[in-house]
């Protein structure tokens, strides 16, 4: 994954200075609305080929830094550029591709998912709504190929699958319409123990073998240090440290770094006597 | 009536018409004693919990001979039941917004278990419910007698369950993924209260999560469930440093640990492959069979039942076996 040094690659995907806030109720009639800001003048890339991770706990401003990454959102302050320009401005053109490249993965697949489509229509859904032209029967062949599904999956429904299939089914169709970023919001934290090794190694295929973007996000650390080679930690709408995975847990500066390896349960710790010292 | 024993399970199994989902478990718990019940979603162990309970969900029963505080729980009447759970066995629920009563105030639900329980008046029971909270570290609690559950983080909420389910000092607690719903830096400090509480009584203690951490930092013993039944079980200690049975081994190698993760980024995690089966379509056999590296045609034919010793495990290969050698 860290195999050949991105470092110098100009970032894919960034965020530069975004600070979003939201209008809260008024307090007394006449008073100005008060203002939470979720996000404080956000710096996040990520690198052709490279897989970042962002951890925080829940209320740190991971889902809305998400949601204005995939451009769901716009921004109060400052800017997203996807390769090099600025979505927001960049016209149709551009927006329609960076839509296209930009893809999600939630973390349940059993609500991302419309129950009442046959796998098959889910997996066209996104080259008919981005009107990408094209073999979409060899597309969707090749996407099955690559996340280890066969084609017999195509004529089921979600509900004849188990929560690691679906979620395979949910990269795949993430995977449709050939995107050069993946984000995967907490993708594994639904999902059985014995089911997320596959689907953590599937995305590390993804990775190296189509040369993917990969934007993880989640609450467990040790979940995002298997994955991704650069780690942002957030807390309270700020990115408070980053680094690489190894080197935030065996040094952690931040407050909020030391909370979330500290809070990291191990068996062995706990076998230790020692886990909830 | 056996003291010793805050729990004696004797192949109970659990079924409704179509289906059979927990599929003949023997266990015993003596009192203050800790067990963990690992699985996954399917294998029945929730199901096990609130049989014990006697809250199945309509249209499922149990059978087999639940032995608790003198008297066999699978064929107490409604109403003895209701009486004993919160008194003698209680149980903490995963998700703790949907086991509190929003419309009324949080001291009420607590200080309401004590009253029914006990003969405390209302005074005194409120007066105990202030020191429960005071004692799972809950801040102001006479603030929070007043407090709806909706104004408290998810925390604290678990806190609450938790303070009610010891409430009245009961031999046994079932917790059932106590944290799994809550956020990860919160969650240690949920399980040490939890810990400590249940230690100061010497309540008895069933753990149920899929997380083996958990178990390891909390419980004495473990059963590790799949598919309706006990595969394996001994010391927390000895089944996760030298697990028996595949599945097991399995589990415990699919963690991410900072262990398992080489630095540069190459390593892969070892998973389990295929899938939890169905409860309509077993495999016949050991119903691990089909995702188990080590499965021969006995596996695919013959039910492996649990051996005998302290470290007992039900596969017909079990890992670490010697090779009975034949005497020259």
């Amino acid at each position: 994954m860290a195999a050949n040094d991105t470092s110098l690659v100009p970032p894919l995907l960034e965020m530069r200075q975004v600070t979003q806030t939201y209008a809260l109720n008024r307090q007394s009639l006449l008073g100005a609305r008060p203002q939470l800001t979720v996000l404080d003048n956000i710096h996040f890339d990520v690198r052709p080929g490279e897989a970042v991770g962002l951890v925080g706990e829940s209320g740190s401003g991971k889902t809305t830094l998400t949601r204005i990454l995939t451009g769901m959102e716009k921004p109060r302050e400052g800017h997203v550029f996807y390769d090099g320009r600025d979505v927001w401005t960049g016209g149709a053109e551009h927006w329609r591709e960076f839509r296209r490249s930009v893809q999600v993965v939630m973390q349940n697949p059993r609500s991302s998912l419309d129950p009442r489509m046959r796998i098959g229509s889910s997996l066209l859904e996104p080259l008919r709504s981005l009107k990408i032209d094209g073999d979409h029967a060899a597309r969707v062949f090749e996407v099955l190929d690559q996340v280890g599904l066969t084609r017999q999956a195509l004529e089921r429904y979600p509900h004849e699958f188990s929560g690691g299939q679906l979620q395979r089914i949910a990269i795949a169709r993430a995977l449709m319409p050939g995107p050069k970023v993946l984000i995967a919001d907490e993708p594994v934290s639904a999902l059985d123990v014995s089911i997320q090794a596959q689907v953590l190694n599937l995305l590390k295929d993804l990775v190296n073998n189509l040369g993917l973007s990969l934007v993880f996000i989640a609450h467990d650390l040790s979940v995002v240090a298997y994955t991704t080679s650069r780690v942002s930690v957030m807390s309270a709408g700020r990115i408070v440290e980053v680094g690489k995975p190894m080197d935030l847990f065996v040094r952690p500066q931040a407050e909020a770094t030391q909370n979330l390896v500290g809070a990291i349960l191990t068996v062995e710790s706990g076998l230790a006597g020692n886990a909830l010292g | 009536m056996s003291q010793e024993n805050a729990i004696e399970v004797r192949n109970l199994v659990v079924h409704n018409t179509a289906l059979t989902a927990v599929r003949g478990l023997d266990f015993t718990l003596p009192a203050g004693a800790r067990m963990g019940l690992v699985g996954e979603s399917g294998s029945g162990k929730t199901l096990t919990a609130l049989a014990l309970m006697g809250l199945l969900p309509m249209g499922w029963q149990a059978n087999g001979s639940v032995r608790h505080d003198g008297v066999d729980l699978i064929t107490q009447s409604d109403r003895a039941l209701s009486s004993r759970r919160g008194r003698t066995i209680s149980m903490v629920f995963q998700d703790p917004l949907s086991s509190l009563d929003p419309v009324r105030h949080i001291g009420q639900q607590v200080s309401s278990v004590i009253r029914r329980h006990t003969q405390a008046s209302k005074k005194e029971a409120e007066r105990r419910t202030v020191d429960l909270f005071r004692q799972m570290s809950l801040p102001r609690p006479e603030q929070l007698m007043r407090a709806y559950p909706h104004e408290i983080s998810g925390g604290q909420r678990q806190r609450i369950m938790i303070a009610m389910a010891l409430a009245c000092y009961p031999q046994l607690i079932i917790a059932d993924e106590p944290t799994t719903a809550l956020d990860v830096t919160v969650q240690k400090q949920v399980l040490r209260r939890l810990n400590t509480a249940v230690q100061e009584r010497g309540s008895a203690l069933i753990m149920i999560t899929h997380d083996l951490p958990i178990i390891a930092a909390m419980c004495d013993t473990v059963a590790v469930m799949y598919a309706g039944k006990i595969v394996e079980m001994g010391p927390v200690a000895e089944v996760f440093r030298n697990p028996r049975h595949h599945y097991t081994k399995g589990l415990l190698d699919s963690q991410p640990t900072m262990d398992n993760i080489a630095l540069d980024g190459s390593s892969r995690l070892a998973s389990i492959p295929g899938m939890v089966p169905p409860l309509h379509s077993l495999p016949a056999g050991c119903a691990f069979h089909p995702r188990c590296a080590a499965a021969t045609e006995q596996c695919m034919s013959e039910v492996p039942t649990l051996d005998d010793g302290p470290r007992r495990a039900a596969c017909w290969h079990p890992i670490g076996a010697t090779v009975p050698m034949e005497v020259a």
